[in-house]
């Protein structure tokens, strides 16, 4: 790492303190030093930014590395490399890994494997109960000193209301989020995607949207009861996000994240690819309405976040029927992309706005470091090029998987430089 | 017409009503052959078609081996358990070992929708649907189409009620499909809990099996499943059948020259009861032999355009 | 200008070899060489080959039958799933009906066809014919043999032969299917 980096003409975009302008960066010591015009350094490396928008670092706050137990699938070293090829400065590793991250000694693990081998912030997430088995609570208290910033069951509800209850009061102790994957496991059951007419048609096995509502409502009401803090992970129903609005608006500690895949794609999509699984994923692809609600949550606030839920899988489990399929797909690598060309480029959304949901949204959801430019501060910054149109090749991709959807797709507007801590951890040619 | 360039038959969805009729005619000169002395012609000599079959299958599996037996085709059958998630060699590697014993067809039936399609994606053979989950069974559609053609000399304008699990069956789907390209007049008849909202694009749908039949041409009824009583689909089979059971009381709202058809195998006194079964209008036993001389048809146009 | 050049171009390639009434000649003499060695037989059976061959065996059978006062037995045969090119004939040909609803076994069966060419038409209706029950003879009557065999295949019967060669077309017509009775030879 050099000792100063000047990022000079860029557009610098700070939704934090509502900077949007062509000023440079001088980053010195691994911090934000300055951020001016015409800003000088002696023995800075001279990044020409010109063309180029500078934001914060990239948070995800939803990311399942699969190390440890899955490392065929990624591991966070690999995944980490993902992250920076995104334009993401920071991730946060989902606990549903193998052993499943309950305990202070697996997120040690985590925390130490990152420090040595991945090139971008991980942030470990807790299970909310042991073995995320939906029981007996996790020791919270331990999570968090080894590191934990917030506690999941990712990959399953907890369907006990009792035990989601106890978790949520007991998790606000520590100031610890609650993240819930809402799918009501009943409603759901057998369900390989949305139930609507293209399952139908397609004959396959399917889950009505309402799975996932009847859950946001629950936790909604869950967290308004306890006083705590509820986030509702990849939220994908029109009525999930009218929930969620509605608890914000009475002023219930909720917030939510969206993933670029729902913002972007619907079940047509299992159609269109004609059976392939790379379009299985849960919470699975839903209607038009659907989309465009999320869309609206996006731009009306009741989404704080966008996060990918990146989820490799190896090839033996995506290539095969689509009900034997594993959930899920990869998201690091496309996620800025696909949000920028499917929502900002298209008029939807505004440049600002997205840079905010995926840097000081999330930190604010869960209460991490990060997502702003501010003197002082580690140089977590990522830099993209809004004008670069390039088709998505898998075998590019620095993670180890390819489950993806939107393989062959041209896409504008995609991360050029990311930087951790002053020094360049990505840099596309 | 230019004549079949299909080289899967996947679904009936993808394929026109003159392709469809051109089965069917086709299906008019196979049947003649199965009333010779000789029931043999040397059409598919040489060519090999593998039956594929990773679901519980005999009537099926036997009427599309006698197909292939009749045009001198050579037939192999494979009777797999499960899927590829199940203990055993993945569908995609069974598949890859089938081909390197270069087989020109692969019949497969499946439990898993689009399994179907994920072989005509990852094989170099030509691949004909026996049943994929709930997806589609074309040939059964075909086979319900070529026996109403030869009882009623027609399809179009046909009063047509298909009762039962429309929801779990992929021979409601094909059927569906392939009567109202047809220009059929189509009722779907089920309890709410089988009868999917989103096929009212298709068809009219009921919830009373007195008022489905009404003027009925033709009633077509659809297994229903054990299960469904355990997975709370209905409640008893019992009230399943007083409530949409076929009896001989019911059929006479149909027209008095109605007939029944039926995929097979029976629930009898479930969704039909024996006398209808047995009944003159039954064509049941119709449909069977003519799913042969289909299957035959299909068979045929698949393997035109020689050798790859 | 172009349209008129290729009619005369057409015009001049084209040769009528049979018209209405030759054909119908044709057909009469080969009914009476038929009667003639049927002298025995207590009745006549005759099966057309699709397409052309059907309506030129249901005329040779009205001939025989008032000729001779015999019962006259007529078949059609379709030989399409007995061709021995299939494999290389692109899209399955249309099939059309194969329909003998009288018994073959210890008869003579007179196959007819419209033009005998190469032979192998007939040795396909042979091979399906025989499928159907043991003839104790079958005889083959044809409008028109035009040669170049390619197996050892003859007719008994022949309306007329007529001299071809190779990558010449003969263009049987009939009222039945094409609206009028004519026979006629395009040279490449």
């Amino acid at each position: 790492m050099p000792q100063a980096l000047l990022i000079r003409g860029g557009r610098v975009i700070d939704p934090a303190s509502r900077l949007d302008a062509r000023v440079d960066i001088l980053i010195e010591n691994g911090r934000i030093a300055q951020i001016g015009d015409g800003l000088k350094a002696k023995n800075a490396e001279v990044f020409d930014a010109a063309g180029c928008v500078v934001t914060p670092g990239f948070i995800d706050i939803h990311t399942h590395l699969r190390e440890p137990g899955r490392e065929d699938k990624e591991t966070i070293a690999t995944g980490a490399q993902a992250a920076a090829a995104g334009g993401f400065t920071a991730v946060c590793a989902m606990p549903n890994t193998t052993p499943v991250n309950d305990s202070a000694s697996t997120t040690r693990f985590i925390v130490e494997t990152a420090k040595r081998e991945a090139i971008v912030r991980v942030y470990p997430i807790g299970a909310i109960t042991r073995g995320s088995k939906g029981e007996e609570l996790s020791e919270y208290a331990d999570l968090k000193s080894a590191g934990c910033i917030a506690i999941s069951d990712d990959g399953r509800p907890v369907q006990n209301a009792r035990v989601m209850r106890r978790a949520l009061e007991y998790a606000r102790t520590f100031g610890l989020p609650v993240i819930d994957h809402c799918e009501d496991l009943d409603l759901s059951k057998g369900g390989a995607m949305n139930e609507g007419a293209v399952s139908v048609a397609m004959g396959i096995p399917s889950a009505p949207h309402v799975s996932e509502t009847i859950m946001v409502e629950r936790d909604v009401l869950l967290a308004e009861f306890t006083g705590s803090h509820v986030h509702i992970a990849h939220i994908s129903t029109a009525r999930a996000v009218d929930a969620v609005r509605r608890g914000k608006a009475r002023g219930v500690r909720v917030t939510a994240e969206a993933t670029p895949h729902h913002l972007t794609l619907t079940d047509e999509a299992v159609r269109a690819h004609d059976y392939d699984p790379v379009t299985k994923m849960n919470p699975p692809l839903r209607s038009e309405e659907d989309r465009q609600a999320v869309i609206a949550g996006l731009i009306d606030g009741t989404i704080d976040a966008i996060a990918t839920d990146h989820a490799p899988h190896t090839t033996e489990e995506k290539i095969c029927e689509f009900d034997c399929a594993a959930f899920g797909i990869v998201g690091l690598e496309t996620a800025f992309a696909l949000c920028h060309d499917g929502l900002v480029k298209t008029g939807l959304l505004d440049l600002t706005r997205l840079v905010q949901l995926l840097t000081l949204g999330p930190a604010r959801a869960l209460g991490l470091p990060g997502g702003t430019l501010e003197k002082g501060q580690p140089a977590d910054i990522t830099i993209f090029d809004p004008a670069e149109v390039r088709t998505v090749k898998p075998e590019s991709f620095r993670g180890k998987s390819r489950n993806s959807p939107f393989v062959s797709r041209t896409l504008t507007g995609w991360p050029v430089v990311t930087i951790v801590d002053g020094g360049v951890v990505f840099r596309s040619k | 017409m230019t004549g079949w360039t299909q080289k899967h038959l996947l679904g009936i969805e993808p394929l026109s009503v003159e392709e469809i009729t051109l089965i069917l005619d086709t299906a008019v000169q196979m049947r003649e052959i199965m009333e010779r002395p000789i029931k043999k012609v040397p059409t598919l000599r040489g060519r090999t078609v593998v039956n594929l079959f990773m679901e519980a299958s005999t009537r099926t599996r036997a009427s599309f081996e006698m197909a292939e037996r009749i045009l001198s085709a050579d037939s192999l059958s494979i009777q797999a358990a499960g899927s590829s998630v199940s203990k055993g060699e993945s569908l995609l590697d069974t598949v890859k070992n089938l081909e390197a014993m270069t087989p020109d067809v692969i019949v497969v039936r499946h439990s898993s929708a689009g399994a179907a399609n994920f072989l005509a994606r990852c094989s170099n053979s030509r691949i004909v649907n026996a049943g994929d989950g709930a997806h589609e069974h074309p040939t059964q559609a075909l086979l319900d189409a070529f026996t109403l053609r030869q009882s009623k000399g027609r399809i179009a304008g046909l009063k047509i009620a298909i009762v039962g699990d429309v929801l779990h069956s992929r021979v409601a789907r094909s059927n569906i499909h392939l009567l109202t390209k047809m220009g059929a007049d189509v009722t779907l008849c089920a309890p709410p809990t089988l009868l999917p909202q989103e096929f009212s694009s298709l068809a009219t749908l009921s919830w009373r099996i007195d008022e489905a039949i009404e003027g009925a041409d033709v009633v077509m009824m659809l297994r229903l499943q054990q299960e469904r009583m355990t997975s709370a689909f209905i409640s008893t089979m019992r009230e399943y059948h007083a409530q949409y059971g076929l009896t001989l009381a019911r059929l006479k709202r149909a027209k008095s020259d109605v007939v029944v058809l039926h995929p097979g195998p029976m629930n009898r006194g479930v969704e039909i009861a024996s006398e209808v079964a047995d009944s003159k209008a039954s064509l049941i036993l119709d449909q069977v032999t003519n799913g042969v001389a289909v299957r035959m048809a299909v068979l045929y146009l698949l393997l035109g355009g020689g050798r790859e | 200008m172009k349209a008129a050049a290729s009619r005369h171009a057409k015009a001049s390639r084209e040769t009528r070899v049979l018209d209405g009434r030759s054909l119908g000649a044709a057909i009469a003499s080969m009914a009476k060489a038929i009667k003639a060695d049927q002298k025995e037989a207590a009745s006549i059976s005759i099966v057309g080959i699709q397409s052309r061959g059907v309506p030129l065996a249901a005329r040779l059978a009205i001939a025989l039958g008032s000729s001779t006062g015999k019962k006259v037995d007529v078949g059609s045969l379709d030989i399409t799933l007995y061709r021995d090119d299939l494999s290389t004939v692109g899209t399955r040909p249309v099939l059309k009906s194969t329909n003998i609803p009288f018994s073959i076994d210890g008869r003579t069966v007179i196959l007819v066809d419209d033009v005998l060419f190469t032979g192998r038409t007939i040795r396909a209706a042979l091979d399906e014919l025989v499928d159907f029950g043991r003839p104790s003879r079958i005889a083959l009557a044809v409008l028109i043999d035009r040669g170049h065999r390619e197996l050892p295949i003859q007719a008994d019967y022949v309306g007329k032969a007529v001299r071809t060669h190779r990558g010449d077309m003969v263009d049987v017509r009939l009222v039945e299917i094409d609206g009028k009775d004519e026979v006629v030879l395009v040279k490449r």
